[in-house]
């Protein structure tokens, strides 16, 4: 019968546990204030129902009573912010060396693509025990990548990234909910997560694939002419791209950027928003010129780029000692 | 239990219904009273296109395949009861049609400062409802009443335009008769009616008044830029056009939020007025449920981006929109708990306003409750756009505004009406709406929390039985709003005349006639007394305040 009337969702990632106390603890604090104001609403209405010759007592107020009971429920607030705010902060930093996969959300579908390659639609594969970052963006309207599993959510918008990022902890198939309203078939964007043991999970990577994201990337990048201006060996008309992604970037405004999935699209598609210093906004944009697809795998690449050998395609140059921001994905 | 038949009347007292006969009678009048009862038609109206709307939503949930109606017109029939609901009965409610009836009679003015704007505000709603129903009949719209971009400007190809100004037009008729009731309580209060005399009620109005005055413009503008990208392509807000789509969200929900408060402030007003009412007392600080008002309005425009925690802001912008959320939730807190308080060593009855009062004191707590889990960050992630959060909003909104209108209408029907409604019949009505909307809600939260996204017209396998019993309670809840509009239009008819005062209560306008003639007072009252001052009503051996001296 509980297959059918389940009263505690099923709890798959570090993350569950975290917000579950939590909420456990609000139950908690609501339940203790809902019986104190009921019993004394009922007790009052019970104890002093009207009754022939006996009149009410008027009673003015007190100062100290409002000040009570306005001081003790800030306090219990201010408890709740505290740990909402620290589980939440938790949920939106992705640890550094987090297995990355590529989302494009579009009506009403899931388009999932791993860093080694493998495409997915509506279905995820993820091993139990390690860091998932989800790199996402709408090719539409508005949507949201919902994993209840998980406790996890996070709109995906079009024209920019968001960055989630979970850690399963149990083997198992999970919902995949789109949770903001997209359209006629919004309640149809649904797929599943599918949690495996590593070994599984190595098994099922070990399926067809293209070769790793950045790979397809570096493709593009040479397929757009990209590489004649932002060369590796000397400085080309744009900046050298080596040991860039995750570093503070000095502009030709003054202001300093990190170099982020955000910031390396932006600079493909509206190139002349944030110029390095030092270099002349001579970039055409490559807006409607590249897809979705194609952009992942372009940022794919320049973060490949920053990296050591895991996953880039040939061994990158660049030191790792990125200070990769938290959250500033999110901006 | 006053099921009476009609009587042999005696020959009634001329009064603000029976001085003009006449339709023109009506649709001309600057009488605030008679306005207040071309609102009452006119939301109750819509409320039931609204609850009709509801009962098919729920019965296509009863399932979780998606059968009874297509995705598309269960998506327009979500939108349309978002926006009837929220734009044209819970908004005007209880401000347009008990506000504007008692405010002036409260402070013991003879009309609102600007009758005729009154009449304005009044055809500039019904003129939004037509452009509305005429929207809903022609397609309708199907972007959720949250008209999110770039869905609403780029993707739908239902009637947003139109919609939104049918929203815009309605909007002015709040803007007006927040700007009449903020004049009215500076300048019409009768001699000796200071602000610290004032009722609870008119307190709550004008911080409603000062939220319509601030708020609604912000929407109205919004609208406008919806309209305009969507006709002409400029960019606002679709990234495609080089807009920003979380521009328009804050926007929305600038107005929006607050939108929340035009509903439960003036609830929570006529909440004070029947507590002190039964319970023969004085509202327990006075002072502190008044500021709390004030203060409610203020910090309510401080919290909008609570609704995007997860739709793409800052974690800073998260962490201070949290902390902000819980400066509301104090005066809330406060509220109950002098509400509570008042009820000590009360004289306490039961009468169908009280029981809606009590209603409205446990669906409030709830509500108010859960809002502490959603303004709580770790927990917003999970059950934000879930069911939790339509079921913490319904307990808000429905629980709480539509129980405090519903206690006042039956507190002021015999003042309103002159006829006394069938005590039995309403306290019935009263538990069946207790009982029909926890029914209906409460599995509403276990549902988010297991994870079921709401505006979703089909859904997993597990989510049924709770699904099943929401639809049940749905139906008992639509029961129990049909029967006070039942025995409210037979009590017109049939109701035995109430007396001018039948609950003895304070408040001017209880010294009135009931009904009231169309001037309210024979003769300007001088106030003498504090607010609430049952003690002395209710001292032995003293004759009834006479009727307007």
């Amino acid at each position: 019968m509980f297959d059918n009337f389940p009263l505690w969702p099923d709890r798959a990632s570090t993350a569950a546990g975290n917000v579950d106390a939590l909420f456990i603890f609000l139950i908690i604090v609501s339940g203790m204030m809902t019986a104190l104001i009921f019993t004394a609403v009922i007790y009052f209405a019970a104890r002093y129902r009207r009754q022939r010759g006996v009149l009410a007592e008027q009673i003015e107020g007190s100062t100290p009573l409002e000040l009570t009971w306005s001081i003790i429920p800030l306090g219990v607030f201010m408890v709740i912010f505290a740990w909402g705010a620290v589980v939440y902060f938790k949920g939106r930093t992705p640890p550094r060396d987090s297995t990355e996969v590529y989302v494009v959300a579009k009506q009403w579908m899931w388009k999932l693509e791993h860093a080694e390659g493998q495409r997915e639609i509506n279905e995820l594969h993820v091993p139990v025990g390690r860091d998932v970052k989800l790199i996402m963006t709408s090719q539409d309207v508005i949507h949201s990548f919902y994993v209840p599993a998980f406790r996890m959510k996070q709109d995906v918008l079009p024209g920019r990234y968001t960055v989630a990022w979970f850690r399963a902890t149990k083997p198992g198939t999970y919902h995949l909910f789109c949770a903001e309203y997209c359209g006629t078939q919004h309640s149809g964007m649904i797929g599943s997560i599918v949690v495996q043991e590593p070994a599984q999970y190595e098994a099922w990577m070990s399926g067809g694939t293209t070769g790793p994201l950045s790979a397809t990337g570096e493709k593009i990048f040479a397929e757009l002419g990209c590489v004649t201006c932002h060369r590796t060996d000397t400085q080309g008309r744009g900046p050298n791209l080596q040991g860039v992604f995750g570093k503070p970037v000095l502009l030709e405004d003054g202001r300093t950027v990190t170099a982020d999935e955000n910031y390396v699209r932006e600079s493909i598609l509206d190139p002349g928003a944030k110029v390095v210093k030092g270099f002349k906004p001579v970039m055409p944009t490559f807006q409607g010129l590249v897809s979705e697809e194609q952009l992942n795998a372009l940022v794919a690449y320049v973060k490949s780029q920053s990296q050591p050998a895991a996953a880039g395609p040939k061994t990158a140059v660049a030191a790792p000692q990125d200070t990769h921001k938290a959250g500033s994905q999110v901006q | 239990m006053s099921m009476a038949t009609a009587t042999a009347q005696p020959v009634e007292r001329e009064n603000y219904l029976n001085k003009h006969y006449g339709v023109g009678s009506w649709l001309l009048t600057t009488d605030h009273k008679r306005i207040s009862l071309l609102y009452l038609l006119s939301i109750t109206f819509f409320f039931f296109i609204g609850g009709f709307f509801a009962l098919l939503i729920r019965l296509e949930l009863l399932t979780p395949a998606g059968d009874l109606v297509q995705a598309d017109s269960y998506n327009k029939l979500f939108t349309m009861h978002g926006m009837v609901m929220v734009f044209f009965f819970l908004i005007p409610s209880i401000p347009a049609v008990l506000g504007n009836f008692l405010v002036p009679m409260m402070i013991g003015a003879k009309d609102l400062a600007f009758p005729r704007i009154n009449l304005l505000s009044w055809y500039l709603y019904i003129i939004g409802g037509v452009m509305m129903l005429h929207c809903m009949l022609t397609g309708g719209v199907d972007t959720g009443w949250t008209f999110y971009t770039p869905f609403s400007t780029a993707f739908t190809n239902t009637k947003i335009v139109e919609a939104g100004l049918a929203i815009f037009v309605a909007g002015f008729s709040s803007i007006l008769t927040g700007l009449n009731f903020i004049v009215t309580i500076h300048r019409m209060r009768a001699p000796g009616m200071t602000w610290s005399r004032l009722p609870l009620f008119i307190w709550a109005h004008y911080a409603t008044s000062i939220i319509q005055i601030l708020g609604t413009p912000v929407i109205a503008i919004t609208i406008v830029l919806v309209a305009v990208e969507r006709t002409l392509h400029l960019g606002i807000f679709d990234p495609k056009l080089g807009g920003d789509p979380l521009l328009f969200q804050h926007l929305f929900w600038f107005y929006s939020h607050p939108a929340v408060y035009i509903m439960i402030l003036p609830s929570m007003g006529i909440v004070s007025e029947i507590i002190a009412c039964f319970s023969r007392k004085r509202i327990f600080g006075y002072n502190f449920v008044a500021i709390s008002s004030i203060s409610i309005a203020v910090f309510g425009f401080l919290v909008w981006a609570h609704h995007m925690f997860v739709a793409g802001i800052s974690v800073y912008a998260a962490l201070l929109f949290s902390l902000l959320s819980y400066s509301v939730a104090v005066p809330s807190a406060v509220k109950v708990f002098n509400w509570t308080a008042t009820l000590y060593k009360g004289s306490i009855r039961y009468d169908a306003p009280m029981l809606y009062a009590f209603g409205f004191l446990g669906l409030f707590t709830i509500g108010g409750l859960t809002g502490l889990f959603l303004a709580c960050l770790g927990i917003d992630v999970h059950v934000t756009d879930t069911y939790f959060v339509v079921a913490h909003f319904h307990y808000i909104m429905v629980g709480g505004a539509l129980m405090g209108y519903l206690g006042g209408m039956h507190f002021w029907w015999p003042k309103i009406s002159g006829k006394l409604y069938p005590e039995g019949w309403a306290r019935l009505a009263a538990l069946i709406v207790f009982i029909g909307f926890n029914l209906t809600f409460f599995p509403q939260f276990i549902l988010g929390y297991l994870g079921m996204p709401r505006r979703y017209y089909q859904y997993p396998q597990e989510f049924q039985v709770l699904n099943v019993l929401s639809t049940a309670g749905a139906t008992v809840l639509g029961i129990g709003y049909l029967l006070p509009m039942i025995y409210f239009l037979w009590s017109m008819r049939y109701g035995k005349p109430a007396p001018d005062n039948p609950w003895n209560a304070a408040g001017l306008e209880w010294k009135t006639p009931s009904p009231p003639t169309t001037f309210n007072f024979a003769e300007e009252p001088i106030v003498t007394w504090e607010a609430y001052n049952y003690e002395e009503l209710d001292a032995p051996h003293k004759e009834e305040v006479p009727v307007a001296r």
